[in-house]
């Protein structure tokens, strides 16, 4: 799939490949109203990365529903709708006009964006707030519920166990984490709001430990997602723990990317004698467990 | 929705000029015939075996030689994205998304047109004045630089319409900013094209308005994607936040917030 955000509604890429070969796309942000984000500069390249502090700019569901919906129900992929709000009754409001839609399977709950400045960071870093909204969502929100964690917390399990009691059908991982960039020449922050959310190669090991981590955790599936650009690092995932995989940073670099590494998968299986994906999904090995708690014990040797 | 089609290509070098210690003109080939470009529209880089490198560059299309088939970029060396791509060895090819963004709008058939352009934002501006000669126009550039050094492309811009220049150190031309050159007490204008940095396409745009006179910037927004889809690359104009990188990088000035 495509991640959030980094593909606006599909149309700006069907210049450079056929959405048909890959398993589905995320629209970016919806919200109840409509955003208009916050001010430039928004973006930031750091290291094998990116910060961006888009802020959550869209015209509003309505617009989404009335407008592009039209022009884009007839995909031959997966459309899911990543849904934002500041407030319970803003998720709750903005589902409940996704699911009006017919050709909308399901949505991502974005209770973990971390640009928002009332809200959406608050949801996300707690069980509480995360199990609030989603039991909220999932009263009125009869198709698939897929809630977006954010790795911006001490422990990604606990929110994870939370939102899948709250009745979540799956989650996805991890959103952007907090970050800055300084102008040193300037003295000043390049972005806009100071701190941002980074993506990009830069992340895939913090990513990757989030999905192994939560997989041990939780039931219900898991779709990984950080810094993938590769069929080699979509397959890590599915070895961590993931069912499923988003490309977001990615395909900024390269527009083409995502049947890319839809084919290598394919390879990847004949090459070694899979019959289906399916086999890989949690299928690491480890010989021994090595104690996690030694990284934060002084004494560890 | 945009109305040219983008394509991702793997594009030859064939040459590069060191115009100075600071600027290149690299020319690439293309074994087929390019896509429609158009002047103001630009081209989204990869540039491999830079480290600190990790997303596209966005370049200006600075022309193309359609006998040839070969694009020009003009850039400058800035960090080491641009010195690594500058330092490219001929014959390898460099990927890059092009023809991105909007266009340059066609002047009226009577118009009296200048375009004026401030250090490496005179690239644009090239393929315009070609493009606006071929139209059958008189065409005067006016291009701005701290020092002689750093105007480009002087004999290639003569080809196409008169050429004024000024100097921060009078070096060259005229002492000052493009602003303050005696051409805009002469003549009078119908229609200004303007790219440099952004306190120069200011300035331009005031006069513009003072004096009534149609004027389009090419802005220089930090993107991502380069294609519509990352929202990073937004300027606030009376539409709200749209991307520079579709609905621009060419704005008439009625429609910014300058």
């Amino acid at each position: 799939m495509t991640a959030s955000g980094t593909f606006g509604f599909g149309e700006e890429f069907t210049d450079f490949m056929d959405i048909a070969r890959i398993g589905g796309i995320v629209v970016k942000g919806t919200t109840i109203r409509h955003r208009e984000g916050n001010p430039y500069p928004r973006m930031a390249e750091t290291p094998m990365g990116m910060l961006n502090a888009v802020g959550l700019q869209n015209k509003g569901v309505h617009y989404f529903a009335e407008t592009i919906y039209p022009r884009i129900m007839n995909y031959d992929t997966n459309i899911l709708v990543n849904v934002s709000g500041s407030t319970v009754e803003e998720y709750v409001e903005t589902a409940e006009i996704i699911q009006t839609l017919a050709h909308i399977p399901g949505i991502e709950l974005n209770i973990s964006c971390p640009n928002v400045k009332q809200g959406g960071m608050a949801f996300g870093t707690s069980t509480e707030g995360a199990a609030r909204v989603v039991e909220a969502v999932r009263k009125v929100y009869k198709k698939h519920l897929m809630v977006k964690l954010s790795p911006n917390v001490t422990d990604i399990t606990e929110i994870a166990r939370a939102v899948e009691a709250a009745g979540a059908d799956s989650v996805s991982m991890i959103n952007t984490l907090l970050g800055m960039a300084i102008n040193a020449e300037k003295r000043k922050p390049v972005l806009s709001t100071v701190t941002g959310g980074l993506s990009g190669a830069c992340i895939k090991p913090i990513a990757l430990r989030m999905v192994w981590q939560t997989s041990k955790a939780i039931q219900i599936p898991i779709v990984g997602m950080g810094g993938i650009s590769s069929a080699t690092d979509a397959i890590e995932f599915l070895l961590a723990g993931a069912s499923a995989i988003q490309v977001g940073t990615a395909n900024f670099i390269d527009p083409a990317i995502t049947p890319k590494i839809a084919k290598g998968i394919v390879e990847y299986c004949e090459r070694h004698g899979l019959r289906s994906v399916r086999e890989l999904i949690g299928a690491l090995e480890i010989e021994s467990q090595q104690p996690s708690e030694c990284l934060t014990d002084q004494k560890c040797s | 929705m945009q109305n040219y089609t983008s394509y991702i290509l793997d594009l030859e070098l064939v040459e590069t000029q060191a115009l100075n210690a600071q600027y290149v003109l690299m020319k690439f080939h293309h074994e087929l015939q390019f896509p429609e470009i158009q002047s103001g529209q630009f081209i989204q880089v990869r540039i491999d075996g830079s480290p600190n490198t990790y997303l596209r560059r966005p370049i200006s299309v600075n022309f193309v030689d359609k006998v040839k088939n070969q694009l020009w970029l003009l850039i400058q060396l800035v960090g080491d994205g641009t010195r690594t791509l500058a330092a490219t060895p001929i014959g390898n090819k460099v990927n890059m998304i092009l023809p991105l963004g909007n266009n340059f709008s066609k002047p009226d058939f009577k118009d009296q047109v200048l375009l004026i352009g401030g250090g490496v934002g005179v690239a644009p501006l090239l393929m315009l004045g070609k493009e606006i000669k071929e139209q059958g126009l008189n065409v005067t550039f006016l291009l701005g630089a701290r020092s002689a050094k750093d105007l480009l492309e002087l004999d290639e811009f003569s080809k196409y319409g008169q050429v004024f220049t000024t100097t921060e150190d009078a070096s060259a031309g005229e002492k000052g900013f493009v602003t303050q050159h005696s051409i805009l007490k002469s003549q009078k204008f119908d229609r200004i094209y303007t790219c440099g940095p952004k306190p120069m396409m200011q300035a331009v745009a005031n006069y513009a308005k003072m004096n009534s006179i149609e004027c389009e910037v090419s802005l220089e927004n930090s993107m991502a994607c380069g294609i519509g889809a990352c929202l990073c690359c937004v300027e606030d104009t009376v539409d709200g936040h749209v991307c520079t990188c579709t609905t621009g990088p060419v704005f008439n000035i009625k429609k910014l917030k300058w």
